[in-house]
């Protein structure tokens, strides 16, 4: 069977089962509509230690230990995990990962951290390599604020479009076999940039990178968007899930009825204050562990299109005035391997 | 799509700041504060100061009541309903100060809280100083400065 299908996706011969997920987050998140669906909700932004680093490692190292608790497997079984955050070299994972002596593939993919972890996880697994693998993604609203933007208790205002990074883990179990939810197919993004100079609009420049794969996945695998249940992205929040709409009106894809993101999902905007919406590589990770996951699990929903968004700047590049290089990955998540091949597969043979 | 295109459909979908009411809520925090340091001062008057040390301590007075706030974790929540009202006067700066020192120290009293309290007023002091030194210049050329 080929892999390979379109320009830029791939399906698995073997899909790997999505058997656990796990996600802790802070008090904030807590209050929100999701609160319900957590698996802890801590009741101290520090997560009892003294700096927000070491915060978002606990949190980091408190979360894996209780997906793989939640998949009933012990740490050794675990064969690779991926992860990543928003810190510095991404110190948030190393250091919550450090204690458990298994395989580690850092990531960074800003936001998309989880979409990229579960993609190449999906990989590592359908390859053979691993027969679970653990897919990681953390973030911490202080340790963001401090990397990115201010310190905390300078008194600053946000603008309309700014987002609330989420302070939250959500980590993933893939196992290579399985009874479902299935990871069927990947379509990893390239970087889109449109131009957006604002790291204040995080949305703005993430929305054609999203639109960009939603696209590629739906052309590469022949589908419509209505094959998808729920068609569900990382952190537009509500200017790039607007944006994003537009942007796929041009392309003649309306996912409007199935549509929802996940910085969307787990604030409440109005109560909350959080302008744009949720942001930071929790975001996803968390709505997708908490939320999404046991809607697959329980059949409420059979198609998942799983897209996490990521803006890849840094504090430097936007000093210099560059613009905001964007990334997204579409996963797709069903309870039911598709039988048949879909035509548009040999497309990618012949070119 | 060209990227001039996205650039104003970007427009068109980001709602704006409220201007109006951003420069009553700085107008009405900005005054009050003015306000406070009007009493203190008239405080200090009434009880025999002579006018330079009175504004000396009330400018005093009004950092120390910032630096305060800022630990306390109030002086945020001012500046986010406030803005430029809080911002601008004295006690802006003091914030300015005050909350790299917090959020830094736990990287050291050299690397973190020394190397970084600048951090947010540094340009306000590099440029507030070379411009008075331009406005020193100019002044003793042709203000009678000599």
């Amino acid at each position: 069977m080929k892999k390979i299908m379109g320009k830029q996706t791939v399906r698995f011969a073997n899909p790997p089962t999505v058997l656990a997920a796990a996600s802790i987050v802070g008090p904030k998140e807590g209050e929100g509509p999701l609160s319900e669906y957590f698996d802890q909700i801590a009741p101290d932004i520090t997560f009892g230690t003294d700096s927000w680093e070491k915060a978002e490692s606990q949190l980091v190292s408190d979360t894996i230990q209780l997906a793989v608790q939640k998949a009933k497997l012990r740490m050794d079984d675990i064969g690779f995990i991926l992860a990543g955050d928003l810190l510095n070299q991404s110190s948030g994972s190393n250091y919550g990962i450090r204690a458990c002596e298994r395989p580690f593939f850092g990531l960074y993919g800003a936001c998309s951290a989880i979409g990229e972890g579960m993609a190449l996880g999906a990989m590592l697994l359908d390859g053979g390599f691993a027969q679970y693998v653990l897919a990681n993604a953390s973030s911490h609203y202080c340790g963001a604020e401090k990397t990115f933007r201010f310190p905390l208790e300078l008194g600053t205002q946000r603008t309309p479009t700014a987002s609330w990074t989420v302070t939250g883990d959500g980590a993933v179990v893939l196992a290579a076999q399985g009874n479902g939810p299935f990871v069927t197919a990947v379509t990893a993004g390239s970087i889109v940039d449109m131009g957006v100079t604002d790291a204040s609009n995080m949305g703005a420049a993430m929305a054609p990178a999203a639109a960009a794969v939603i696209t590629a996945h739906l052309r590469d695998r022949n589908l419509n968007a209505d094959y998808f249940d729920a068609i569900v992205t990382g952190d537009l929040g509500q200017v790039g899930a607007d944006l994003l709409m537009a942007l796929l009106r041009e392309e003649k894809i309306d996912i409007a009825k199935q549509y929802d993101d996940c910085g969307l999902l787990i604030y409440d905007r109005e109560k909350q204050d959080v302008h744009a919406g949720g942001s930071g590589c929790g975001c996803a990770a968390v709505t997708f562990a908490s939320y999404l996951l046991p809607q697959l699990q329980t059949k409420k929903i059979n198609r998942l299109l799983f897209i996490p968004t990521g803006a890849l700047h840094n504090v430097a590049s936007i000093q210099q005035g560059e613009t905001i290089p964007a990334i997204a990955h579409a996963i797709a998540i069903e309870n039911r391997v598709p039988a048949s091949d879909p035509p548009s597969s040999t497309k990618g043979a012949q070119s | 799509m060209t990227k001039s295109d996205y650039t104003n459909l970007v427009k068109q979908y980001s709602p704006g700041s409220k201007i109006a009411q951003n420069c009553l809520r700085a107008f009405v925090v900005g005054g009050a504060i003015c306000v406070v340091g009007q009493l203190i001062m008239n405080v200090l008057l009434a009880g025999g100061m002579v006018r330079d040390d009175a504004s000396l301590l009330t400018a005093c007075a009004l950092i120390i009541i910032a630096i305060v706030l800022t630990a306390m974790g109030t002086y945020s929540k001012i500046g986010k309903f406030a803005g430029a009202g809080s911002a601008v006067p004295i006690t802006g700066f003091a914030n300015a100060i005050t909350a790299p020192a917090i959020e830094y120290k736990k990287e050291g009293l050299v690397m973190g809280v020394g190397a970084k309290l600048f951090i947010v007023a540094g340009p306000v002091l590099v440029y507030g100083a070379m411009a008075s030194v331009v406005v020193g210049i100019f002044y003793y050329l042709f203000g009678g400065g000599r």
